[in-house]
């Protein structure tokens, strides 16, 4: 196959209904996951671990914090890419 | 097998004899290295061998126990993945380089003395950093001095330790002796920058990035691996170590979510999961130090292979900067499948492999009842999804399509990501082989429900997490850029101060001259005058003038006689 043909080709993943559909499944199986919650009994070290769903949004949260303070982050680290090289002899 | 041969010297050795082979039989004779040195050591029984007798010490150059041996069946695991993956590679020096570097870290490894551990721990600075200058750019030259000195720097204060430490022991076995002295102290920061403590860790995100293609592999397994097996047989339940290592989890991931070269990313991810470990030494527990043990074991194989995979599509590619890739699935589908897995095993998906090692490190904490370092590596067992399971992958092999279309990575290199993959997901599945060859009996099942619904709910809420951000445009775009590390003190503040020093001392200099100088024509300038060509004092004097001045000086002394 050369590379037009290659270039032209449409996989599965092009289309966005179809990514649509793979976040969806994912958005259900957390939903599932919650509800497993309610369906046995937890062996836990922590009291909090009880707490309905902990994992799930204790997950989503150091997610979220983690690529908004790393946003923030890059503000104050980010340089040009020959930032080293540039004053070199 | 080979009698008591230590296993190590069969690839320093066997790396010798490298260059006086070529062709098919040199690929056999180097991938058949480390399965004899594996043989070898799976054949030798625990106990201490070579020993050597110098001045008033007893060397103990090979000690197999249960935990050397563990570290010691992965690093050859490791050395033959490398090799595989390296194949293709035309460098002799970068095949007897990397050989070397494995036998010296298993030497290393083996050690039951102080003494042979510095030899071997030099070793591994000295045989690495040729993989680094392999790639043969001025930028890699100058990484690799960098990562030379620490390395080396490293070894230095180790030796200072172990004199110390033998000074006032009159020991110089290698045990656990705690941080209980100066000496110990020595030997903890010696073991600390390999191990990429916070503050001594950039010599690691600089250095691995810089190296060649398959270098990089092989320093991913070894160095820092070499390190946490040093603190594990030392300083194992030094409770200092579980917050270096919480410290260890969390800041690199900050550094990893904006970071721009891939093999960098994973470098600070390398740098997060030996936090694992380091916080595991430190609890020092059975099931603690169990952990730890499985988890270098699982990390070495699922990170070799995203470093594989990396290197991969920088062979094919040319770049590794995420802002140039995107789409590459549809060019190397086999490597993006193989990346996949490694980032599941990474982010310990259920049936991959770190599932069933992570598990211990945070169950033993959690059992100590640290619930803040526990909620810290929660919180970067999060972080991990991000930048290891979703990033990496995410970003080279799908997001935008970036155009770009390049071969299937070479046969030999899908060899190594796929036995490396077949690893990652037969010890996840089938766990008990790697229990059974940890330091103590294993009284754990990673399976429970509880474990697998709770892991499952942390990773993919985290990822329901990302789609959100994501789709959102939240998510920080990957963009070309350089992010300041702690490196910035000695690469740019370090190099503005040094300037500045240089300047004020050669103004110093300069001035002392000038004024030593200025008095030293003065005086000559006062010679000249007075004995010079013209002075008074040099001039010569007419015989007949002389004469005159006697005779006059006659003609005084008449006239004071006549008037006396």
């Amino acid at each position: 196959m050369n590379d037009e043909q290659d270039k032209t080709r449409r996989y599965w993943l092009d289309d966005r209904r179809n990514i649509d559909r793979l976040v969806y499944l994912l958005y259900g199986a957390c939903a599932f996951l919650l509800i497993a919650d309610f369906l046995y009994v937890k062996k836990v070290h922590f009291a909090f671990e009880n707490w309905i769903g902990f994992y799930g949004w204790y997950g989503f949260c150091a997610y979220v914090f983690i690529v908004l303070s790393a946003k923030l982050w890059r503000r104050v680290v980010k340089r040009d890419e020959d930032y080293y090289e540039r004053d070199t002899d | 097998m080979l009698g008591t041969f230590n296993p190590a010297f069969v690839l320093i050795l066997g790396a010798l004899l490298v260059p006086m082979l070529q062709g098919r039989p040199r690929e056999l004779f180097m991938l058949a290295l480390p399965v004899v040195g594996l043989m070898q050591l799976i054949t030798l029984p625990n106990g201490d061998y070579g020993h050597w007798h110098v001045f008033e010490y007893t060397l103990t150059t090979l000690r197999i126990d249960s935990l050397s041996f563990c570290f010691g069946v992965v690093f050859f695991i490791a050395a033959f993945l490398g090799v595989l993956y390296a194949l293709h590679v035309r460098d002799t020096l970068q095949h007897v380089a990397a050989l070397i570097y494995a036998g010296a870290a298993l030497g290393a490894t083996f050690a039951g003395d102080l003494i042979t551990l510095f030899i071997y721990w030099e070793l591994t600075a000295i045989s690495s950093v040729f993989l680094i200058w392999a790639r043969r750019t001025e930028r890699a030259y100058r990484s690799g001095v960098r990562y030379l000195v620490i390395q080396v720097g490293s070894g230095v204060i180790l030796l200072a330790g172990v004199i110390l430490h033998a000074h006032e022991t009159g020991s110089i076995t290698f045990e656990n002796f705690g941080l209980n002295s100066f000496a110990t102290g020595l030997i903890f920061i010696a073991f600390g920058i390999k191990c990429a403590f916070p503050f001594l860790h950039n010599w690691l995100q600089d250095a691995y990035p810089e190296a060649t293609v398959s270098g990089t592999v092989i320093l991913s397994a070894f160095t820092t691996k070499l390190a946490v097996y040093a603190l594990a047989r030392g300083f194992a339940g030094t409770e200092m170590l579980i917050y270096i290592g919480a410290t260890m989890t969390a800041f690199p991931i900050f550094f990893a979510v904006i970071e721009n070269d891939m093999r960098r990313v994973l470098s600070y991810s390398l740098n997060n999961q030996l936090g694992f470990m380091v916080a595991g030494i430190g609890v020092g527990t059975e099931l603690a130090i169990n952990g730890t043990v499985a988890h270098a074991f699982c990390h070495i194989i699922y990170k070799a292979l995203l470093f594989m995979a990396m290197g991969a599509v920088l062979f094919r590619v040319g770049t590794i900067k995420a802002s140039e890739l995107g789409g590459l699935y549809k060019s190397m589908p086999w490597t993006a499948g193989f990346c996949i897995v490694g980032s599941m095993s990474i982010s310990a998906f259920p049936l991959l492999s770190g599932f069933v090692s992570k598990s211990l490190i945070l169950t033993a904490v959690a059992a100590e009842h640290y619930w803040g370092v526990w909620l810290v590596l929660l919180f970067a067992s999060a972080g991990v999804l991000d930048h290891s399971g979703i990033k990496i992958p995410f970003f080279t092999f799908f997001a935008h399509d970036s155009g770009k279309r390049c071969a299937e990575a070479p046969g030999n290199m899908l060899w190594a990501m796929g036995l490396a993959a077949f690893l990652c997901i037969g010890l996840g599945v089938y766990p008990a082989p790697l229990y059974a060859i940890l330091p103590y009996a294993v009284d754990y099942a990673p399976y429970t429900a509880t474990h697998v619904i709770t892991q499952l709910q942390l990773l993919l809420f985290s990822a329901m997490a990302f789609a959100i951000l994501y789709r959102r445009g939240i998510y920080p775009p990957e963009i070309p850029g350089l992010n300041l590390d702690f490196d910035w003190v000695y690469r740019w503040l370090g190099r503005r101060m040094a300037a500045a020093i240089r300047v004020a001392v050669s103004g110093a200099d300069g001035a002392v001259r000038r004024g030593a100088q200025r008095y030293c024509r003065r005086a000559l300038a006062g010679l000249f005058r007075h004995h010079g060509p013209h002075g008074v004092l040099a001039r010569t004097w007419p015989t007949g003038s002389m004469v005159l001045w006697v005779a006059v000086l006659l003609g005084m002394y008449l006239v004071f006689y006549y008037l006396r």
